[in-house]
């Protein structure tokens, strides 16, 4: 297939997520819908199931979920709670709830409640302190404790075995996206913002052999390409999603590329692999604590900036001129890290803007004249 | 969350006095001067070049104890600082440094004051930290709150993670967890010290902190007689104690006193809420410190007395060995299930015999406002009694509307008369 077509295809995964649930469900698999962050998608593969990402909408309004929530919480939680009260979601079969931040806390809450008698509610409380021996044992029994629900949803025991092959799933389809945003840097005049996106956002609504082959196609045809000569501006985004057509456009109509990203919904997802060898369980406790450099996660070195410096690193070494941070409106975990991101770019010379961003947004003028002006300081 | 000031607003400050207000009682004074000793004893420990800890407010605060470090409670500072007007300022401050101000109100100030903006509450400055105590059962606020005090000073920050809890038990894992984080921070907090942890002065501060838990737990009971002996909003005040001093022997001791002088009115039919009470309610959340006159106005001026407060039980740690003392920190009111949160108020609710809840959703604490409107739906159902919201914040006074909180405790009172109505024809 051409890379015309085959981004088409992750292209319109990523459009039509209601149509992606109607087609495993056609097929007679069952789905389970997996909210942010860091949940064992290995386990949901593992179970027969078909995982599928909630990361909100571009296009919904919140409506029924004021009934459960005050306005001051990010539209992300309000939305996936919107989708679930709306009927959007009804054909999911039940849907993993973690609860990382002190919005996904009382939301694990509302979902359980409003959800009672409509679907099953997973649980997920990571730890921490995810590290030491204690704080591994603690994931292995939470995500044990996942395991058990969803052998009670798919009705039959997920084995060893199972999940053991599920990482090696997950691992191969983690490489190819990093392999693939590597890729998309090279050639950013073919695989432009709003394509970028469409493939990293396709893999949360597909299963992961699917995609990941596909991926492997595309990444192939891009390597056969010659590096591209961008003669526009080059930068590394960051925030918790950023897959707003309408918002990527600008970055188009003003020739600026992506190089790389800090992005919750994309990279952040595939930094870290699980080890293939040992226990299963236990291989997935160690990646959850081998993630680092992420806004939700506890830093047992947080006297000094590692996170900070990391992002900055990530700027530099992706060739990128600056940083645009995509701050979700009432996230508190990007928005406390927010000044030391900001002294670790002001200290390495990095450029960058913050642009205040919801999934209600409609009206991009603002984040248009932003987006230009920064463009034009990052050019000269 | 958590904390307190000493600014007795329900017997003199929130009452538009013309008289001079009547001295506090010695109970009252006693608990004043436990927290003024625990601000004292940090500087005194800096001025002597020990190491002073800034920590949260439901870290286990018996390991400190024990170890003989010097803490101060941000929480406490920062409802401190708002309570006298310097919130607002402070806030601005944090704003400047980059914290948006969607942030918690408490964490903007104390981020503020940690990098070297001053407040002018005198009563509440502390010296700065050199080491940070984080338990984040609270809120996960405050993981990143203290990982960023512990950037700007460069200094150590102990983690006592409590996961988020979807039942009504704690498991036997995560008590696990939890035992063993306790012996990691004991280890960390031993090379800080430097000294050895000791049992016996560990038994002693666990002694003293299930002695000032019950102690408040017994004050807090007296808003069960009708009418009570006291505003609730005392006990707000009151907190300040059961936050920064709960394992020293002077706490209990000053409880214990409140008590006795309550146990009096009590058999007097007296009270020190400076009216008569018509109405009783709940008051769900933190108060707006900034704005206690404001708060305290419409139910003065309705006879509406607070005779429930969900920190009552959510301060009240009691436990007999390290297991239960590690389930007891995993039950804050925002590490709770929805069940357990609605459980505690109910509780209250009923013995503290309440005709209607008063709910704050508090701008600043999401964990705590997040599933409000679900339970505010429950203690219509269970308790049949009115509920009213008004939008608030802790620390922030421009996000507290005064007009719109006044016509919605205004629709409470009339709501609960409406109801007593109803319940006189059917007698
Ligand atoms: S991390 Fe931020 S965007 Fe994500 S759910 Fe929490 S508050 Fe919302
Ligand atoms: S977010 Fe809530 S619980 Fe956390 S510090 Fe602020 S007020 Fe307290």
């Amino acid at each position: 297939m051409s890379i015309e077509a085959l981004v088409k295809e992750f292209a319109e995964v990523a459009a039509n997520p209601k149509a992606q649930l109607k087609k495993y469900k056609d097929q007679g698999k069952k789905c389970i819908g997996v909210m942010p962050y860091f949940a064992p998608e290995e386990l949901v593969a593992a179970a027969g199931m078909v995982p599928f990402g909630m990361w909100g909408s571009n296009d919904k309004t919140i409506s029924q979920a004021k009934e459960y929530c005050a306005t001051f919480y990010c539209t992300i939680a309000q939305l996936d709670l919107e989708m679930l009260l709306d009927g959007t979601l009804d054909l999911l079969d039940g849907v993993i709830t973690p609860t990382i931040c002190d919005t996904l806390r009382p939301m694990s809450q509302n979902i359980r409640v409003a959800m009672s008698e409509k679907l099953p509610c997973i649980f997920l409380a990571h730890p921490q302190n995810r590290k030491p021996a204690f704080g591994l044992k603690f994931t292995v029994d939470q995500y044990t404790h996942i395991r058990k629900e969803l052998e009670k949803i798919s009705g039959a025991p997920v084995t060893d075995e199972a999940i053991s092959e599920a990482i090696k799933v997950y691992n191969k389809s983690r490489a190819a996206r990093r392999e693939f945003v590597k890729l998309a840097n090279a050639h950013c005049d073919v695989i432009t913002p709003i394509k970028r996106s469409a493939v990293l956002k396709a893999a949360w609504f597909m299963p992961k052999t699917e995609y990941t082959e596909l991926l492997t196609a595309l990444n192939a045809e891009l390597s056969a390409l010659p590096v591209c000569d961008w003669k526009g501006a080059k930068v590394v985004t960051s925030g918790i999603i950023c897959d707003n057509p309408k918002l990527l456009q600008i970055f188009e109509d003003y020739n600026i590329a992506i190089a790389a990203d800090d992005v919750a919904h994309e990279s952040r997802a595939f930094r870290v692999d699980a080890p293939e060898s040992g226990d299963p369980m236990m291989a997935l406790a160690q990646q959850f604590a081998e993630q680092d450099f992420d806004v939700l996660l506890y830093d047992e070195q947080s006297s000094s900036n590692r996170r900070g410096e990391f992002v900055a690193n990530l700027v530099k070494e992706s060739g990128a001129k600056g940083l645009v941070l995509f701050m979700q409106q009432f996230c508190d975990p990007e928005e406390m890290e927010y000044p030391s991101l900001k002294k670790a770019l002001d200290d390495a010379g990095i450029p960058h803007i913050r642009l205040g961003v919801d999934q209600q947004m409609r009206d991009f003028g603002q984040a248009r004249t932003a987006i230009q002006a920064f463009a034009d300081v990052i050019s000269l | 969350m958590a904390e307190t000031e000493k600014t007795t607003v329900a017997a003199t400050e929130a009452a538009p006095v013309k008289k001079a207000p009547k001295p506090a009682s010695p109970g009252t004074q006693a608990l004043r001067k436990v927290v003024s000793d625990v601000y004292a004893a940090a500087w005194t420990a800096k001025e002597k070049g020990e190491p002073v800890g800034w920590s949260s407010s439901k870290f286990p605060c018996e390991i400190a104890e024990a170890l003989g470090l010097a803490v101060v409670y941000p929480e406490n500072q920062a409802a401190g600082i708002a309570a006298q007007h310097d919130g607002e300022r402070m806030c601005q401050a944090a704003e400047e440094l980059g914290f948006d101000n969607d942030i918690c109100g408490y964490a903007r100030i104390s981020l503020a004051y940690a990098s070297g903006v001053e407040t002018t509450n005198e009563s509440r400055r502390v010296p700065m930290p050199d080491f940070v105590l984080c338990c984040n059962n609270i809120c996960n606020c405050m993981t990143k709150w203290y990982e960023n005090i512990a950037r700007m000073h460069n200094i150590p920050l102990i983690m006592i993670d409590v996961p988020y809890n979807n039942e009504v038990t704690v498991s036997d894992s995560q008590v696990a967890y939890m035992r063993a984080q306790f012996d990691d921070a004991i280890h960390q907090m031993e090379k800080i010290a430097g000294r050895k942890f000791d049992e016996k002065k560990f038994e002693q501060a666990c002694a003293n902190a299930n002695r000032t838990a019950k102690a408040w737990l017994k004050v807090c009971d007296y808003l069960q007689y009708k009418p009570a002996p006291m505003s609730g909003f005392d006990l707000f005040n009151h907190m300040a104690d059961v936050v920064t001093a709960r394992g020293k022997t002077a706490t209990a001791e000053a409880f214990e006193l409140l008590a006795t002088e309550l146990e009096e009115h009590v058999k007097n039919g007296t009270t020190t809420a400076p009216f008569p009470e018509q109405y009783r309610v709940m008051f769900e959340g933190i108060p707006c410190w900034p704005d206690l006159r404001a708060l305290f106005k419409p139910l003065k001026a309705n006879g509406v007395n607070v005779t429930a407060v969900v920190y009552a039980p959510a301060f009240g740690f009691v436990y007999d060995d390290m297991d239960s003392m590690a389930r007891a920190y995993c039950k804050a009111p925002n590490s709770v299930c929805i069940e357990q949160g609605v459980e505690w108020r109910e509780g209250i609710c009923r013995d503290n015999k309440v005709d209607g809840v008063l709910v704050h959703y508090n701008r600043s604490c999401k964990p705590w406002s997040g599933y409000m409107a679900e339970m505010q739906r429950r203690f219509t159902k269970d308790l049949g009694v009115p509920c009213a919201g008004f939008d608030g914040d802790q620390a922030d006074p421009r996000n507290f509307n005064q007009a719109q909180y006044e016509t919605r405790v205004q629709g409470l009172v009339e709501a609960m008369e409406e109801t007593k109505k109803l319940k006189e024809a059917r007698a």
